[in-house]
C-alpha cells in the first residue's frame, strides 16, 4: 500500500470554468454579483426594485437559478432586460457550467451589468464559484439574528449584506444591531445596507452598484 | 444537500488519477480536507458518500476526512491565530480586519493505492 499526494481542489472542475468566465467577464467589462440567501429573503423583489429604478440606457441581464419553477424570471422580464430562468431540477445551487450554458446566447459585448440570483439556499451555493466579482448575501429581518454565526461561510465570503425587509422591523422582536454585529463578526470588513421594498436604502444600493460597476470599467475590480 | 454533488466530483477526480495508474491498481483510501468554512456539513458528505458508492466499483474505497479550523493573520503585528467562536480581531495587538489565511479549503489531499 502506498500514499499518493494529490492536493486538488474537489471543485476543480468548476474552479476552472469559474476561472475562464472571469476572464471572459474582465474583458468584457462586465460586472457580475452573484446574490444568495435563504429561500423567500426577498432576492427578486430587491432585484425588481433595481430594474424599476435602473438607467435604461444600462445594459443589464439576468440569471434566475431556482429548482422548478419560471416564475422568477417572469417577475423580472417585466422591466423590458433580458431575464433568463436556469431550472436547477432538484440540485440547491447554481454552478459555473449552468451560468456558461445559459450565457451562450446572449453576446458579452452587449452586457455592463449581470445580475445572478442565486438558488434560495444559505449553505450550498457558497462552494460554487461562479466568475463573479461579488457575492451579496441577502438576510431578510423575519430569519433572527444569529444566521451569520450559524452559516459563517456565506457571511464570510460575500462583499456586501444586505438586510431587507426592514419596513417589518416594528413589528418584530428583531435586534438588527446585534445582527450586523454578528456579520461583523464573522467578517469584519464586510459592507452592509439595509433595504425594504417600499423604498429603503435602495438609493444606498443603487450606488453601491454603479461604484462597482464604474471599478470593473475602470479596469480595477478586486474579483472574488 | 450539495453534498452529493461534491461526491460526485470527488468520484470523478478518482477515476482520473486511477487513469493514471498502473493497470490494476485499486485505490482503497481517500483524503479530503474541509475547512470550517467551505459549507459543508462533515456528516453530510459522509453519508452523501456512503450513498453514493454503495453498489458501485467504489464500494470498498475508505474515506478519511480532516477538519480544518480557521485561522486568521493579523496585518498589523503578523501574528497568527486560530479563529475561535469567530472571535476574528488580533488577540495581539487588537486590530480588527484581519485575514482569513486557512479554514476555506475543500480539497482532495491525498489517496492511497495498493499495488
Ligand atoms: N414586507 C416586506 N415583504 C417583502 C420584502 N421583500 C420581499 N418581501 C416578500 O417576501 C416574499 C418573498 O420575496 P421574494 O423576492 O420572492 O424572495 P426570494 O428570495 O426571491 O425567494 P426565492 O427565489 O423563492 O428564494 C414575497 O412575498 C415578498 O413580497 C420587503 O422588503 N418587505
Ligand atoms: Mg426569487
Ligand atoms: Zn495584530
Amino acid at each position: 500500500m502506498s500514499q499518493i499526494v494529490v492536493e486538488k481542489k474537489v471543485l476543480n472542475e468548476n474552479q476552472k470554468l469559474a476561472a475562464e468566465l472571469r476572464e471572459r467577464f474582465r474583458q468584457h467589462k462586465i460586472l457580475v454579483v452573484n446574490i444568495i440567501s435563504s429561500p423567500g429573503s426577498g432576492k427578486t423583489t430587491l432585484l425588481e426594485r433595481t430594474l424599476e429604478r435602473m438607467d435604461k440606457t444600462k445594459r443589464v441581464a439576468l440569471l434566475t437559478g431556482d429548482l422548478q419553477t419560471e416564475n422568477d424570471a417572469k417577475r423580472l422580464a417585466k422591466w423590458g432586460f433580458p431575464a433568463k430562468q436556469i431550472i436547477t431540477g432538484g440540485t440547491c445551487h447554481l454552478d459555473a457550467k449552468m451560468i456558461d450554458k445559459h450565457l451562450a446566447d446572449w453576446k458579452l459585448e452587449d452586457l455592463d451589468i449581470l445580475i445572478i440570483e442565486n438558488v434560495g439556499n444559505l449553505v450550498c451555493p457558497t462552494s460554487y464559484d461562479l466568475g463573479e466579482h461579488h457575492k451579496i448575501v441577502i438576510l431578510s429581518v423575519t430569519e433572527g439574528e444569529d444566521k451569520p454565526l450559524k452559516y459563517p461561510s456565506i457571511f464570510v465570503k460575500s462583499d456586501l449584506m444586505i438586510l431587507s425587509k426592514v419596513d417589518l422591523l416594528p413589528y418584530l422582536n428583531f435586534d438588527a444591531e446585534l445582527a450586523k454585529q454578528n456579520a461583523r463578526t464573522v467578517h469584519p470588513g464586510i459592507e452592509i445596507i439595509e433595504t425594504s421594498n417600499k423604498g429603503d436604502g435602495l438609493e444606498q444600493w443603487m450606488a453601491w452598484l454603479e461604484a462597482k460597476l464604474a471599478a470593473v470599467k475602470a479596469g480595477d475590480a478586486v474579483s472574488a | 444537500m450539495h453534498e452529493l454533488s461534491i461526491v460526485a466530483s470527488v468520484l470523478e477526480q478518482l477515476d482520473e488519477i486511477k487513469k493514471q495508474q498502473p493497470e490494476g491498481t485499486r485505490i482503497s483510501k481517500v483524503g479530503l480536507r474541509v475547512g470550517e468554512l467551505a459549507g459543508v456539513d462533515v456528516d453530510c458528505l459522509r453519508f452523501g458518500f456512503e450513498c453514493s458508492v454503495k453498489e458501485t466499483p467504489w464500494e470498498h474505497l475508505l474515506l478519511e476526512i480532516e477538519q480544518v479550523p480557521r485561522r486568521q493573520r493579523c496585518p498589523g503585528c503578523n501574528a497568527e491565530f486560530q479563529a475561535e467562536n469567530w472571535a476574528t480581531a488580533c488577540p495581539k495587538c487588537g486590530e480588527a480586519a484581519t485575514i482569513t489565511i486557512a479554514g476555506e479549503e475543500l480539497q482532495i489531499a491525498f489517496v492511497e493505492v495498493d499495488e
